[in-house]
């Protein structure tokens, strides 16, 4: 028992350079083959993982033990022991995986498969493929409802937000967004799913229950072309208030109010932003910028940039461990 | 806005399904499910359809497209004998299925009716040798891309009840194309990707206005075409020569790679580029300190000891030109462009129709989710994609996205919408694609590369524009001698 809480000890101090509370951001770094491991609390790089080819989505379960890693090259799905940062598995993703969703009962992994225009579930403990729905031609954002009961699925070609019923694995609409949709939230109520359209440069934001969209959200950067504003990366914070959009090579990320859908804020990060997290005491949120090769801390309360920190290549996705 | 699936609810059987019937007859289909599981997944289908058929005589396009292709999926006898082997070890399973009778009835109801959408694609085509036997064109080229476009459209079509085709019909170059283009229209195509020359493409034109058919031209990179001969009939998703050369000079002003020498070949085609690049000279300040004809005399592109007589010629072809920065070549028609770099009297990179290449699309572009449609053209041609296969899968995607917009096949609005303001189009360049409304070009990035690699896409930083960056390629709205009619 004692040499146990030592061992604790031990690793504690090898991890966690700043204080206690601070959590871990895991970044993958697409063009490296990394994974970046930065204390949020320090935002400190603490330590930089050899991971698969061309590592892209990327989630934590709900436990924060495991980090599952999309190696879109290597056609798997990489599980990373948090505590060792090792890779101690890996789970059949279909080819070419480059997004998923992590069911909120932390126990299915739906991932987008970009090249055979599919969605693959997978049974994270058994391991095993449980479907495979066809979907429209490359699927790339995934996103699931609060209840678990509803996850969609973007379409980048066919330019479509695919509802699928969680419960029979069926499409059951087929909703029209704008062209290369690229990711999907669902607010916290999960009344409403947040589609954001890479090339078409909006969010449309479609009702769960009727499965329409009621608003486009459009943005404007002064001294910007249009066709640099490029959303991806979409994040509502808990209390449902305020979205946070990646605008891509528009360097910057939009702040929306939810309720009267208006841009309140761009916040200048680094180059071709395109994913975000929250911390888990929603604080922070911190943004991937892929061609500066860096991340960036931004006050959730202020929405100020607090700091951009540099990682490894090319920085793709982001996720913070829950405690 | 709400749309449902084709086909009614159902379980696990109907993802092989129309997963098959996508993918036709490839058995290399990657997965965790084996070859073997899928063979048999699809026969018990058919079983499954064929039982339904009885039952319902009203089957679909869409069923009677499942059941092809489920059957040309079991490659052979043996693979039918052991599928066969395989349901009799799961007969209880499979009758158990057939007592619910959930399964094949499910299949049967389909919610929508099915639209088509025919597109024609008339092509001039006879063989071309090239002076590298790998720049010999692609027996396909171009329409293996509007194939992939057409397989892309009906994914998306599956969720809309709309199924799209492409005839193809070859003439040979510079034959009449009135008659083949006559009998696209009686068989019901409205829409027509056109590889042909200009002059092919403009007695066709008028034709195509008075039948409300609509032409996209994937092959010709005339500025005639887009100027002076400009019809309201032709969309133009292939790039000009003005656009290319554009694209070209302003990474060679970029790089301060500022004098230039021309050389150019006898053929029409070689010296409208040449002009193409003359223009560029002047348009973005770059200077050509000199020019030289390279004559076609009628030699053959391959003989056994040329390259011991082109490596001694060509130092002296290029021997007396003044110092420049960059030799461009203008040879569109293969007689001596390919010969040029590394064999120039004072080294010098070279660019133009040989060395660094402005071009629509480069075979080897993953950039702006490239990889996905490159992954996507290979596995279904067994080849690179290259320019003319991107000018023809945009057209026809253009078309898909028209249907999928407009909620139907009606010509006239899928017209209107790509002519409207809402339209634009997505294609691996790294942002959105409009036509310019003045002469219906559609506007896009050049890929400037080389052999193997892409080396810098234009318009490049710095080139401004008050409407869109992409209009500092090619002939813009002041400048254009077009009127639409």
């Amino acid at each position: 028992m004692q040499r146990r809480a030592c061992a604790l000890a031990i690793v504690a101090t090898g991890f966690m350079s700043g204080p206690a509370s601070a959590y871990m951001a895991y970044v993958s770094n697409e063009k490296d083959n990394t994974m970046t491991v930065v204390d949020t609390a320090t935002m400190q790089v603490v330590k930089t993982v050899n991971v698969g080819q061309r590592p892209r989505g990327i989630t934590i379960s709900h436990d924060g033990k495991h980090i599952y890693l999309c190696a879109s090259d290597d056609d798997s799905i990489e599980v990373i022991d948090t505590a060792s940062l090792e890779i101690v598995d890996t789970l059949p993703s279909g080819p070419d995986p480059e997004l998923f969703v992590l069911s909120p009962d932390g126990k299915t992994l739906y991932v987008a498969n970009e090249d055979d225009n599919l969605v693959t579930v997978i049974d994270i403990e058994g391991k095993k493929v449980l479907a495979e729905i066809p979907v429209g031609v490359e699927p790339e954002g995934m996103g699931v409802s609060p209840d678990g009961k509803t996850m969609v699925n973007t379409s980048e070609t066919t330019n479509m937000a695919h509802f699928i019923d969680t419960s029979t694995h069926e499409i059951t609409d087929n909703v029209l967004v704008d062209a290369r949709p690229r990711f999907v939230e669902f607010t916290p109520d999960g009344k409403q799913a947040w589609v954001s359209a890479e090339i078409g440069g909006t969010v449309s934001v479609i009702d769960n229950q009727t499965r329409e969209v009621v608003q486009k959200i459009t943005f404007e950067v002064a001294g910007l072309r249009p066709e640099s504003i490029q959303p991806v990366g979409v994040r509502i914070t808990a209390d449902g208030k305020k979205a946070y959009v990646a605008l891509g090579p528009a360097n910057r990320v939009a702040v929306v109010n939810t309720q009267t859908y208006e841009v309140e804020k761009y916040v200048l990060v680094g180059q071709r932003v395109w994913q975000l997290a929250f911390t888990p005491d929603q604080k922070t949120i911190i943004s991937t910028n892929g061609v500066s090769n860096d991340i960036t801390f931004i006050d959730v309360a202020t929405d100020e940039p607090v700091q951009s920190v540099t990682v490894g290549a090319l920085p793709w996705g982001v996720v913070v461990s829950p405690k | 806005m709400r749309k449902r699936t084709l086909l009614g609810p159902n379980t696990e059987i109907r993802s092989v399904a129309v997963r098959a019937s996508r993918h036709g007859t490839k058995a290399d289909v990657r997965g965790p499910l084996s070859g073997f599981d899928k063979i048999c997944g699809s026969a018990k289908l058919i079983t499954g359809t064929l039982t339904s058929r009885r039952s319902d005589n009203n089957r679909t396009l869409a069923q009677e497209r499942v059941i092809l292709s489920m059957t040309s999926a079991v490659p052979g006898t043996l693979a039918a004998f052991l599928c066969f082997f395989f349901l009799t070890v799961n007969v209880a399973g499979a009758l158990a299925q057939e007592a619910t009778g959930k399964q094949p009835t499910a299949t049967a109801k389909p919610e929508k009716k099915l639209t088509e959408i025919k597109i024609g694609y008339l092509r001039a085509y006879a063989p071309q040798l090239a002076l590298s036997v790998l720049d010999v064109p692609p027996r396909d080229e171009g329409v293996a891309g509007g194939n992939v476009a057409i397989a892309d459209n009906n994914t998306t079509g599956s969720f809309l009840g709309q199924k799209f085709s492409l005839d193809v019909t070859e003439v040979k170059p510079d034959a009449d194309v009135v008659p083949a283009f006559q009998e696209m229209i009686a068989k019901g195509n409205r829409y027509v990707v056109a590889d042909l020359s200009a002059r092919q493409l403009l007695s066709i034109a008028d034709l195509a206005r008075d039948n409300g058919v609509l032409i996209f031209n994937a092959g010709a990179t005339d500025d005639s075409l887009r100027e002076e001969e400009c019809r309201a009939s032709i969309f133009h998703t292939i790039p000009t020569r003005s656009m290319l050369a554009d694209g070209l000079a302003q990474y060679l002003i970029w790089k301060q790679w500022r004098r230039w020498v021309l050389i150019y070949g006898s053929h029409e085609r070689d010296q409208l580029f040449a002009e193409a690049l003359r223009r560029a000279a002047t348009r973005f300040g770059g200077e050509i300190v000199g020019e030289k004809l390279f004559e076609d005399t009628g030699t053959a592109r391959r003989t056994d000891s040329g390259v011991v007589q082109i490596q001694r010629q060509m130092p002296v072809f290029t021997q007396d030109l003044p110092e420049h920065d960059v030799l461009l070549v203008a040879d569109e028609s293969e007689v001596f462009g390919t010969y040029v770099p590394f064999r120039t009297w004072i080294p010098r990179p070279v660019a133009g129709t040989a060395g660094l290449t402005p071009l629509a699309w480069h075979p080897a572009s993953e950039q702006w989710g490239g990889t996905q449609i490159q992954n996507r053209f290979a596995k279904a041609n067994g080849r690179r994609m290259v320019s003319k296969d991107m000018a023809a899968w945009t057209a026809v995607r253009i078309l898909g996205e028209a249907a999928t917009r407009t909620q139907g096949a009606d010509p006239r609005k899928m017209a209107d919408f790509i002519r409207s303001d809402d339209f634009s189009i997505a294609a691996f360049k790294g942002q959105k694609l409009t036509f310019r409304k003045w002469n219906q070009q559609l506007r896009q990035p050049i890929f400037l590369g080389d052999t193997r690699s892409v080396v810098s896409t234009s318009p490049q930083e710095g080139f401004l524009h008050q409407l869109s960056e992409l209009d500092t390629l090619g002939v813009d709205e002041p400048e254009t001698k077009c009127v639409l009619k």
